[in-house]
């Protein structure tokens, strides 16, 4: 039905050519439309509205963790918060956010006509609000939103679940889907649509992150699906897997469940890592450094990710062999990301470096997810797990990996390509005050929480101790102040869409790729016929 | 998905224009993209059957390696060659109810001392508190987990499930022993009963 609705809408348009060509008018071309470029732009609008939702959720907390005592919400409501607000992170804002990096960009950088499946990235994309409407629903039943948090452990979910275990496990199974069938189009397009001439080791590594990106989301979705079925039934339908009433056992869930959860963390920054070797070498002036280097350790770490997930499992009673197997594997994660750091590190030495917003949201990542990489290191330790376990560390840690990690990259990846975007230039001084105002707020909001961890304060509690007060009253403060810096973005993203300085179709004269031979606004359709071989030697990033 | 296999790389109103030839590199780009969706349909159908390939695997390991505190499910006949009268293993027994099962469930005696390798026979006393009919199963779990291994149970009524009526008390037996390959460093042994309330799900 849908072919038929497209055939016709196009056939009409024929007779109207103040239209670009294929694009339908009105609300039906974005439900319609098959077009990578649009389909691209709904998924980073969808992610920045789902950002601020559990933002808002964010701010919730923070203001209940204002001071201590229970001032505004109560602790079963405070739960849901915490638990939502960190699934609409990574289910809504972080991963939608790059499959509409993905979309947009790499049929342009691969010089490809669009992405290989348009039809199924349609539905993947479609799917996503339902996911988001049934978790968000609960909030309004009688049961609640799901309350035993992101990491949905066994018996949490099961026997003691408030009810809304099934909406939970339904949104997660079409959140699953979604991200299957988006990274099957992405690997499909990257393996078949390359230009003759662009080679595998001449892709972008852009498109290599994403590429490698989409194997792990291929291979671990999946295993989440499995889990929450087998959540489901042990909830609802009277099987055992986690009960040990039944002959189960609730730990396996945590095995399982990491088993995705450990790659799930490598999906949500290996397209970072791409976005900013993207990003480094345009405004430093130089190539990438060591751009082999950088596509084996992307690898690595991908297979790294297999091997590592007990490490968030240390307190449950491992035995010696287990321990230490667990945390040379994790520790082993910090060579290839090490090298990576070095290559970003070495390629902005002796660069002409600018400091345009994209490149300072870049900078302000190396230097941020290191923190956050070391603090994972810290992690790792086994002996030291046992005292930062569940604590406010553990927060402080993935935040800093996961807001000025991917985050940043993402913000990153929006300036330096919205010029490309939308045409026009973005306000340059409203786009620096969002930076910098970002970047004050956002270690003012997460790096007490380091201090606030070691001092042994827990996570996911609505209360605490009164010598935590100073600190939370500060983090709640950057907390606030980094959410409203964000509005600067939305304001500085409908300024640029509706307007501004015209841009031309290579805005940053250090920037290679495909993507800046076509003209800014991107045109409707691209390379329809493959780019010249030129064009591709002139995009290869490694260093001549 | 597989139904868009076909012409999905290109938009139909740009198909519709396109050349003889044009049509035949899109045909074989098609069937190019439908054998990659194919194998990678294969893959996320195989990794979803691994999660769930994860719960029989994860017992084995466990049976295997002896971790996780799990001991025999099923009874094992005595084969100790020998009492080892030169260690002496403390054994403590512990007892806990699963929330919502109003039963009275405790080991008789708390803590006994035994050789490797020597057979011994303990009870626990256990009645049901309600005015209705339960059926119990008690999980056992030995800690430190790697001594599971080497506590062997003859007899246990954890092997069952305990059906007791409303007011009905009972004291039921366990019969072990220790192995003698005990691993040195391990002196003391804590056995677990965790008693969950299966009435609705055995009927």
């Amino acid at each position: 039905m849908t072919t038929d609705v497209i055939a016709q809408d196009s056939h009409d348009e024929h007779h109207d050519d103040s239209h670009e060509h294929g694009k339908m008018t009105g609300i039906k071309r974005w439900l319609y439309t098959t077009n990578h470029k649009d389909i691209g732009t709904l998924y980073l609008w969808f992610a920045f509205i789902m950002f601020l939702t559990g933002g808002a959720m964010a701010m919730v907390i923070r203001a209940e963790l204002f001071q201590p005592g229970l001032q505004l919400v109560e602790p079963d409501f405070f739960n849901q918060l915490t638990t939502v607000h960190g699934l609409i992170m990574v289910f809504g804002a972080i991963m939608p956010a790059f499959t509409g990096f993905a979309n947009w960009m790499i049929p342009m950088m691969i010089g490809a006509p669009d992405m290989a499946l348009p039809r199924m990235n349609n539905w993947s994309f479609w799917i996503l609000p339902f996911a988001f409407a049934i978790l968000l629903s609960s909030f309004f039943m009688e049961s609640g939103a799901p309350n035993f948090g992101w990491t949905f452990y066994a018996p949490l979910s099961t026997t003691y679940s408030n009810g809304s275990t099934a909406f939970f496990v339904f949104a997660v199974h079409i959140m699953g889907i979604s991200s299957i069938m988006g990274a099957i189009n992405i690997v499909v397009t990257i393996m078949n649509l390359r230009a003759p001439g662009m080679t595998y080791m001449k892709m972008p590594l852009f498109v290599w992150t994403f590429f490698i990106t989409a194997y792990l989301l291929i291979a671990v979705m999946p295993v989440l699906a499995g889990v929450v079925t087998m959540l489901l039934t042990d909830t609802y339908f009277g099987t055992s897997f986690f009960d040990a009433a039944g002959g189960g056992d609730p730990v396996m869930f945590q095995h399982i469940f990491w088993f995705f959860g450990h790659p799930e963390v490598y999906i949500m920054i290996l397209p970072a890592f791409g976005i900013v070797s993207t990003t480094i070498p345009a405004f430093s002036r130089k190539r990438l450094f060591g751009y082999s280097s950088m596509v084996y350790a992307t690898s690595s770490i991908a297979l790294l990710s297999f091997i590592v997930w007990a490490h968030h499992m240390f307190t449950t009673g491992m035995p010696l062999f287990g321990e230490l197997f667990f945390m040379y594997c994790t520790m082993l994660i910090a060579v290839p990301t090490g090298v990576k750091v070095f290559n970003w590190v070495a390629t902005m030495w002796r660069g002409s470096l600018s400091f345009e917003t994209p490149m300072l949201f870049s900078i302000a990542f190396v230097i941020l997810f290191t923190i956050g990489g070391f603090s994972g290191l810290m992690l790792a330790m086994t002996p030291v797990d046992f005292q930062y376990h569940d604590t406010y560390f553990v927060v402080a840690h993935f935040h800093y990996v996961l807001v000025t990690g991917s985050l940043f990259s993402i913000y990153a990846g929006a300036y330096f390509w919205l010029p490309k975007w939308t045409g026009h230039m973005y306000n340059d001084t409203l786009s620096k005050w969002h930076f910098w105002c970002s970047l004050i707020s956002v270690n003012l909001l997460f790096f007490p929480m380091h201090f606030l961890g070691l001092a042994g304060m827990p996570r996911r509690i609505p209360d605490y101790a009164l010598q935590f007060a100073d600190f939370n009253k500060w983090v709640s403060i950057g907390g606030f102040a980094f959410g409203l810096s964000q509005l600067i973005f939305l304001a500085v993203v409908i300024k640029c869409i509706r307007g501004g300085e015209k841009a031309p179709a290579k805005p940053w004269d250090g920037a290679i790729g495909l993507e800046w031979t076509v003209a800014s606004p991107a045109p409707y359709h691209t390379f329809s016929t493959p780019p010249p071989q030129k064009d591709i030697d002139n995009a290869d990033q490694h260093e001549h | 998905m597989s139904t868009n296999d076909e012409q999905d790389n290109l938009t139909p109103d740009e198909n519709t224009n396109l050349s003889t030839e044009a049509k035949t590199a899109v045909s074989i780009q098609v069937s190019n993209n439908s054998k990659t969706v194919k194998k990678l349909l294969l893959v996320v159908v195989a990794m979803f059957g691994f999660g769930f390939a994860l719960v029989p695997l994860y017992d084995v390991f466990c049976d295997i390696t002896g971790l996780n505190g799990k001991t025999n499910g099923t009874a094992v006949a005595y084969t100790a060659t020998g009492i080892d009268k030169s260690r002496l293993i403390k054994v403590q027994f512990i007892t806990r109810n699963a929330q919502g099962i109003p039963w009275k469930f405790e080991p008789v005696i708390n803590e006994i001392t035994v050789h490797p390798g020597e057979m011994k026979l303990v009870s626990f006393y256990a009645k049901n508190n309600a005015a209705h009919d339960i059926i119990g199963q008690a999980v056992p779990s030995v800690s430190p987990g790697l001594a599971a291994n080497y506590f062997h149970k003859i007899e246990c009524f954890c092997f069952t499930q305990q059906p007791l009526k409303a007011a009905e008390e009972v004291e039921m037996t366990l019969q072990f022993y220790i192995d003698l390959e005990l691993p040195e460093d391990i002196n003391t042994l804590t056995l677990s009963y965790t008693l969950y309330d299966i009435t609705e799900k055995s009927s």
